[in-house]
């Protein structure tokens, strides 16, 4: 018997699985897990639930139960429901968009939005033809014309004014080839080929335009400047301001690279001011003492002058973000595109320029970003965007008193265009990011 | 016909200028000045011709006219007698007050939201995250114009503060928050008060000096001291000592409701509390994002290799993990801190008279020099900025890995 005792512990049976704890199973686990884990943790749940349920209990009933989507005024709003007042929106609704464009005339911006997209094609996905860039490189000036209207022959002329310098640096040199140093050619040639620019756009553009507006008169209805407004405005402003900001901005951030004292200097000069000052005091400049560093007479577009500021502006910042690229790869890729035997511009364009870009992308849309809200501060300088455009429909009187509404609507506006834009940073990051770990 | 074997030394030519690495970088930069230094000229002279077509001169000696308008909230002794330049003075002191409140705010808002969007409760976290990219995404302009709307439509009149049944004030009666602006009491120093001022100037030495001597004592000794309490108790003590032996020279002069509004206190007007609470909440949105980054920056092993050493959380975070993080956290930090400044000039959509308001609004207008006041203007924020940002970069020196 005793002998039997002393053996050790053998099953009979399978022992039958027991349950779960509690804590980790099902919707009850993870709440209990992550929302009420101790006291604090209750306490900050609890009062979280109950600050959205209060923003909740007063927002949803406001705009979307006891809301008025049809009234002509204020007090029509009222008379209906106690709710919002979204009758202001349906009713300035296209003002909101184009501010003061003509009415029948609003289909070339919308061309140009659409145009837009056609543009930025080849641009935002490899796939696309890269024929399209063509189209791309001479979208500007077709968007400056549909949208100013004018006579076309001043959009061509401006073509006509690069074409001319581009052949200038392209058939020159071989004329002169052996009567002249091959390096000299070249410099005498670019410098012709922008001398030539130059006087073209200064004293030839207006009578090029004259001729052939004479001979053909193709052309759209003109619209002044101080009809653009709302998100047409902001969207003119924005779009030129990150098309020309990226460029400008890798150009500063190598030359704050160089080893040419002069130029790093005049870069670091450059950003440190942009950065240094406010956007509004640039605008400031760009609405009152732009026109005093230009030939006396020279008239010169509010708009375009803003559209340069705030390019400039954004430069410096787009500048720093690529610097960080650039001092974030490691030295090693420098030195090895130095010993394939590149050149300055090959190990930039093709080795350092694509890596310090892709490790950019987050600052650079966020630079974007900051850019696209900013158009918001032309309302200082009297541009009617649509922050611009409340002071109007405020002051009318059917719709004196409303505030939450407006707010509301030019938030949401910036708001989509904003989250889209840093949602779609995040998937290129995501993207780019592959054989990386 | 050299015996060494190289090749003889080539004639110079004009090629070379462009395809030398050795003189291209003095062609490109004797290039690059001859072009920057005639588009300058270019615009002076063209600024010259135009000034003189206007029968404009370049002239600072408007800041010592009389400005002739009135400044609503200032913090120096200013009225429409005194002259421009006290103007831009009290101008400059409104951008300074509305910059460090909003600072101070701002950091934090933006210190509470970023720890919180990465707790582990799931509502709170969802939450920070919400008002994180809500503020984001939207301009800093709208939620200014959106703050002070607030403040003006939401918070109660000055009048229901009157009458029958009416509201009375926060802490003790003693702050009012109307949609006209917030009513706080104001310090009163009298005679004696000096001495409680000089006590505290010494508590606070004392105080310093305890921290450096415990902490040389445990590097010494190893011992903890409790240096909390016990600078706490070196901080209060004899200040209170003092203030009740002088015979409590300082008091609270509380706002009163007198007539139509309220008098005596600090009265900071609806525009000054917009703007401040705006800019804090925009600028502690973007702080709660560098915050979270730094914390995230430091890596996990760290906070296990302390515990394993034995320390304890409170002592893990401040030994370990703060002064790491704080590295991170630091130089971003201080750029949206000159961002907040900046910022901050958007005073002049809201009517609250900062720099921009003054120097670059109505002096502006009055005197008709644009020139001279927008320089002006530009200089005050370039120096600001660029003092701030030399500091940091001293701090980035200074807290920099020592990489060898």
């Amino acid at each position: 018997m005793a002998g039997e005792k002393s053996v050790a512990f053998v099953a009979e049976r399978q022992i039958p699985p027991s349950p779960p704890p509690v804590k980790t199973g099902g919707a009850l686990g993870w709440a209990r897990d992550n929302l009420f884990s101790g006291v604090f943790n209750t306490v900050a749940t609890l009062l979280s639930l109950a600050f959205v349920a209060y923003i909740l209990a007063m927002v949803v009933p406001w705009l979307f139960l006891d809301s008025v989507w049809n009234a002509s005024s204020l007090q029509g709003c009222r008379e209906v429901d106690d709710g919002a007042c979204l009758a202001v929106i349906n009713e300035r609704f296209l003002q909101f968009v184009f501010g003061f464009y003509p009415e029948e005339l609003r289909w070339r911006p919308i061309l140009a939005f659409v145009l837009l997209f056609v543009a930025i094609w080849p641009a935002l996905f490899s796939s696309a033809p890269r024929k399209l860039l063509i189209f791309s490189a001479l979208y500007p000036l077709l968007a400056y014309w549909l949208i100013w209207g004018g006579s076309l022959w001043g959009p061509v002329g401006a073509v006509v004014g690069l074409a001319i310098g581009w052949a200038c640096i392209r058939f020159l040199p071989p004329l002169v080839r052996g009567r002249l140093d091959e390096g000299l050619a070249f410099l005498a040639a670019v410098g012709a080929g922008i001398l030539a620019t130059a006087l073209w756009w200064l004293f030839c553009v207006t009578a090029f335009e004259d001729a052939l507006g004479a001979v053909l008169a193709i052309g759209l209805e003109p619209v002044e400047s101080a009809r653009l407004g709302g998100f047409l405005l902001s969207t003119i402003i924005g779009v030129s301001g990150i098309a020309g900001s990226l460029p400008i901005g890798i150009v500063l951030a190598l030359g704050r690279q160089s080893n040419l004292i002069l130029i790093k200097a005049v870069c670091v000069g450059f950003i440190e001011f942009i950065r240094g000052v406010p956007l509004i005091t640039l605008l400031f400049v760009a609405w009152l003492l732009l026109s005093y560093f230009l030939p006396p007479g020279t008239e010169f577009d509010l708009i375009l002058r803003v559209v340069i500021m705030v390019t400039a502006f954004a430069s410096a910042y787009m500048a720093e973000v690529i610097r960080g690229g650039l001092a974030g790869l490691p030295r090693g890729q420098y030195e090895a595109a130095d010993s394939l035997g590149l050149d300055y511009w090959k190990s930039m364009r093709l080795i350092i320029l694509p890596q310090a870009l892709k490790i950019s992308i987050p600052g650079i849309v966020n630079t974007f970003i900051g850019l696209f809200k900013d158009t918001t501060l032309v309302i200082i300088i009297g541009l009617l965007d649509p922050v611009g455009l409340l002071q109007p429909i405020r002051a009318d009187q059917n719709w004196n008193g409303i505030v939450w509404e407006l707010y509301g609507f030019i938030a949401l506006f910036f708001f989509i265009f904003c989250f889209a834009m840093s949602r779609y940073s995040m998937y290129l990051e995501r993207n780019l990011d592959v054989g990386h770990r | 016909m050299s015996s060494t074997g190289q090749p003889p030394p080539e004639p110079f030519r004009v090629s070379q200028l462009l395809y030398d690495t050795r003189y291209r970088s003095y062609t490109i930069q004797i290039f690059a000045l001859a072009v920057i230094m005639l588009a300058f000229a270019w615009a002076i002279d063209n600024a010259v011709r135009n000034l003189e077509a206007l029968g404009k001169d370049i002239d600072f000696g408007f800041i010592f006219e009389t400005s002739a308008y009135d400044i609503n909230q200032h913090l120096l002794d200013y009225d429409s007698t005194s002259t421009h330049g006290r103007a831009a003075l009290v101008g400059i002191i409104n951008t300074i007050l509305v910059a460090v409140m909003g600072c101070i705010t701002a950091t934090v808002i933006g210190v509470l939201a970023g720890v919180l969007r990465l707790s582990r409760n799931w509502v709170v976290a969802r939450l920070m995250t919400v008002y994180i990219e809500t503020v984001r995404n939207i301009p800093v302009l709208i939620w200014i114009l959106f703050t002070v709307a607030i403040v003006n439509e939401v918070l109660p009149g000055v009048r229901s503060f009157r009458g029958e049944d009416a509201m009375s004030g926060l802490l003790f009666d003693s702050v009012f928050i109307t949609n006209r602006g917030f009513y706080i009491p104001a310090p009163v120093f009298e005679a004696g008060s000096s001495v409680i001022g000089i006590v505290l100037l010494l508590s606070v030495g004392a105080a310093w000096y305890f921290g450096r001597w415990a902490r040389a004592r445990q590097a010494a000794t190893g011992q903890i001291l409790p240096v909390f309490w016990v600078r706490l108790a070196i901080l209060a003590v004899p200040v209170l000592l003092a203030f009740f032996a002088m015979g409590s020279p300082v008091s609270l002069e509380v706002p009163a409701l007198k007539g139509f509004n309220f008098k005596g206190g600090i009265y900071m007007r609806d525009s000054l509390i917009g703007l401040w609470l705006a800019l804090s909440v925009y600028t502690g949105a973007f702080i709660a994002e560098i915050v979270r980054a730094g914390i995230l920056a430091i890596s996990k092993g760290q906070t296990e290799a302390a515990y394993a050493l034995g320390l304890r959380p409170g002592r893990t975070m401040s030994l370990v993990v703060l002064p790491q993080a704080l590295r991170v956290i630091v130089p971003p930090l201080i750029s949206q801190f000159l961002n907040l400044t900046k910022n901050s000039s958007l005073a002049i959509a809201v009517g609250y008279m900062d720099a921009t308001g003054t120097l670059g609004g109505i002096t502006l207008n009055q005197t008709g020099r644009e020139m001279e006041c927008i320089l002006l203007l530009m200089a005050f924020y370039l120096v600001a900025s660029l003092t701030i940002s030399g500091a940091m970069n001293a701090y980035n020196r200074s807290v920099r890995l020592k990489e060898r």
